[in-house]
């Protein structure tokens, strides 16, 4: 099975985010970047179909030089190759541009089976991968909490408000990853496969490589862009409920807080 | 020129969805003040009985896609369905609701439509014509203000529980046409659905939430967070640590890999308030802390704290609700 994983570099979950001096774009300089959760759980979805099926796991990836530790990581997980398209005249591209980016590579590879996250956690459009399938003409599945492939076919299920759907597609399709780290557990790269990873093959494209350039998937290309961006409010600073109370007292008083002045039981 | 705004509804298991009556609410607001008619859309099967309830809400017109191939939400089969029906019209703008199948929807209809999608907004307003739209990013910890290209037809997905939702009034009446479905050839489909009928409430919608942490121990010890939860009508949900621990199943998980909540009350017990987990409440209403460490971070971001061990404090608080509901 011809796998490919859509895989995006994300500061890390604990980063503090300033807003740059010019009002549009995050404070970048001192930021720890890693593999998108959810797209780690791709990675890790993509070995087991792997080990079921054979084949090969692609990684592929829009971003700058610093992306090339993120595609080793998942390489050092047991994934074969990955794809870099270290392009920056993508930047400044919306959702819509960088995704028919990430379907031209994808229609490159041919490959049966395409999983990604179902959103990033910076930015948190999950739009990319249904973009991506709409590009293709391909069926997409969202949010799987698990993954079982025929070969000819895939099968997800997909929670919902209040319950789940099961979901089955033809290839080729794509899926992508909903869950949590207790759903797919994610694997750790080992030694040996950390030394593998060095000299596993890593392509370096360029939009043009495609047939495609800045006028249809970058800044010229965006439908929306982002004018502004500002801190949240602070929220205001609250109260410890002590007053020398016994806890029966506690209970009493915050239920009354929670009653009188909050109004919200 | 724009001739409309057209407001997306979700339908499920023979009603619409809460969130699609806050869509419409709000897309009401943009086509006042951009003095254009309001158009619904509603697609399910039997949704035709139900079309009229988007009227209550601000619709003026209801375009109805009613077969029965449309129960259940297939990607493949929506979006062609709704952009046949967007495609007729020169929107000013396209709300839809950034609930699970609504985010998915609007990201593949906005690839269909080669448009820009905001995801999952808190705000939207019309600038001298334009409309522009708020949307959280890295989790909660930005905001950020969204405008669309000269020309390109602005889609915006509302997150649930956040704008404000009128009042319905049954006594306004949306003219409703049933479109022809022209079901294109798909690949995939829905093979089952299993809806909680144990009356849960949605983490996602709930008015009041107790969640809890590595704090609560063991799974067994869940049972007083669930009777509190019950005498509150409230849902409960759990850190990431209670989710790893097998302690709760991971739809439960809140925070930024799992969801994200606007409850009016959030009672975190025996969470500390890691970074990620404050990314999926943080923006509750009001915040409850329970937790026996004066220095756990939760507490800086608490309206109310509570310095105790939870399990003495969780039934004694649990009794005092009790005897507050009994005399109201
Ligand atoms: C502050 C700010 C806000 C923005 N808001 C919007 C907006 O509301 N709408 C809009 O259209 N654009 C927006 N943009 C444009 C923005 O440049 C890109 O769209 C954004 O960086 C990518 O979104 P995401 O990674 O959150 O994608 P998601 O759609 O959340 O990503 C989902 C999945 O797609 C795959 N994927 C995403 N990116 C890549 C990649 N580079 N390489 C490989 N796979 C990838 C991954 O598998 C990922 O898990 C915004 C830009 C800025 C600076
Ligand atoms: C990529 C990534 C994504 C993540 N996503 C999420 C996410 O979506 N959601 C999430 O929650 N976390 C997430 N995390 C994990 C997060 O960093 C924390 O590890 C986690 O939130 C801790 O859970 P906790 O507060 O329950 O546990 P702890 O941090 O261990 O806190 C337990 C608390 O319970 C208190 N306590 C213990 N016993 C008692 C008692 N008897 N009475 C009262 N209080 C007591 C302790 O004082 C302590 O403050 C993520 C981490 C990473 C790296």
């Amino acid at each position: 099975m011809n796998i490919v994983v859509l895989l995006k570099q994300t500061p890390d979950t604990e980063s503090v985010i300033r807003i740059a001096p010019d009002g549009q774009s995050i404070v970048t300089q001192d930021l720890k970047w890693i593999i998108n959760p959810y797209d780690e759980f791709a990675v890790e979805a993509a070995l087991r179909l792997k080990e079921k099926h054979g084949g090969t796991v692609t990684i592929v990836s829009w971003g700058p030089q610093r992306v090339v530790e993120s595609i080793r990581t998942a390489l050092a997980m047991g994934a074969d190759k990955g794809v870099l398209l270290d392009d920056d005249t993508l930047d400044g591209g919306d959702s819509l541009g960088v995704a028919r980016a990430l379907a031209a590579v994808v229609q490159a590879l041919q490959p049966d089976i395409v999983l990604c996250g179902s959103r990033a956690v910076d930015y948190d459009l999950a739009q990319r991968g249904p973009m991506v399938a709409e590009l293709l003409g391909w069926p997409h599945l969202g949010l799987a909490v698990s993954l079982d492939s025929d070969g000819s076919s895939v099968t997800i299920e997909r929670p919902i408000e209040g319950g789940k759907v099961t979901m089955h597609a033809s290839l080729p399709a794509l899926v992508t990853m909903g869950g949590s780290h207790a759903v797919w557990n994610p694997r750790y790269a080992s030694l040996p496969g950390i030394m593998k990873a060095k000299k596993k093959p890593l392509e370096m494209k360029k939009l043009g490589d495609y047939g495609l350039s800045a006028e249809e998937c970058g800044a010229p290309a965006a439908k929306i862009r982002m004018v502004s961006l500002e801190m949240p409010p602070e929220r205001k600073p609250g109260r410890i409920i002590d007053d020398g109370l016994d806890t029966e007292g506690k209970a009493a008083a915050l239920v009354k807080a929670l009653h009188e002045e909050a109004k919200v039981i | 020129m724009a001739d409309c705004v057209v407001s997306v509804a979700e339908f499920r298991a023979g009603n619409f969805r809460r969130v699609s009556f806050e869509v419409a609410s709000e897309a009401r607001k943009v086509a006042d003040a951009l003095n254009v008619p309001l158009y619904g859309i509603a697609v399910g099967a039997g949704v035709g009985d139900k079309a009229k309830e988007l009227g209550w809400y601000g619709v003026d017109k209801v375009f109805v896609a009613d077969d029965p191939a449309l129960e259940h939400y297939v990607p493949e089969l929506y979006v062609p369905v709704i952009a046949s029906i967007i495609e007729r019209w020169n929107p000013a703008a396209v709300l839809l609701p950034a609930s699970v199948d609504g985010k998915d929807l609007s990201a593949r209809l906005a690839a269909r439509l080669q448009t820009g999608l905001a995801q999952d907004c808190i705000q939207v307003v019309c600038d001298g014509g334009a409309v522009k739209a708020k949307r959280p990013i890295f989790a909660g910890k930005c905001l950020a203000w969204c405008e669309w290209a000269q020309g390109a037809l602005p889609m915006i997905s509302c997150r649930p529980n956040v704008m404000d939702c009128k009042d319905a009034d049954a006594t306004r009446q949306a003219d409703v046409e049933k479109v022809a479905v022209d079901l294109p050839e798909a690949r995939s489909k829905v093979l089952g659905v299993e809806l909680d009928t144990t009356g849960k409430v949605e983490l996602t919608e709930a008015e009041i939430i107790v969640s809890g942490g590595r704090g609560m121990k063991a799974a067994e010890n869940f049972v007083i967070l669930e009777q509190l939860a019950k005498e509150l009508g409230a849902a409960v949900g759990a850190s990431r640590a209670a989710v790893d621990a097998g302690w709760r199943p991971h739809s439960d998980q809140v925070g930024q890999t799992g969801k994200v909540v606007n409850p009016n009350l959030y009672i975190a017990v025996g969470i500390s308030g890691a970074i990620q987990h404050l990314a999926g409440m943080g923006s509750s209403k009001y915040i409850v802390a329970v937790n026996k460490d004066p220095e756990a971070p939760i507490f800086t971001k608490a309206d109310y704290g509570i310095v105790e061990d939870l399990f003495k404090f969780i039934p004694a608080f649990t009794e005092e609700v009790r005897k507050l509901k009994s005399t109201c």
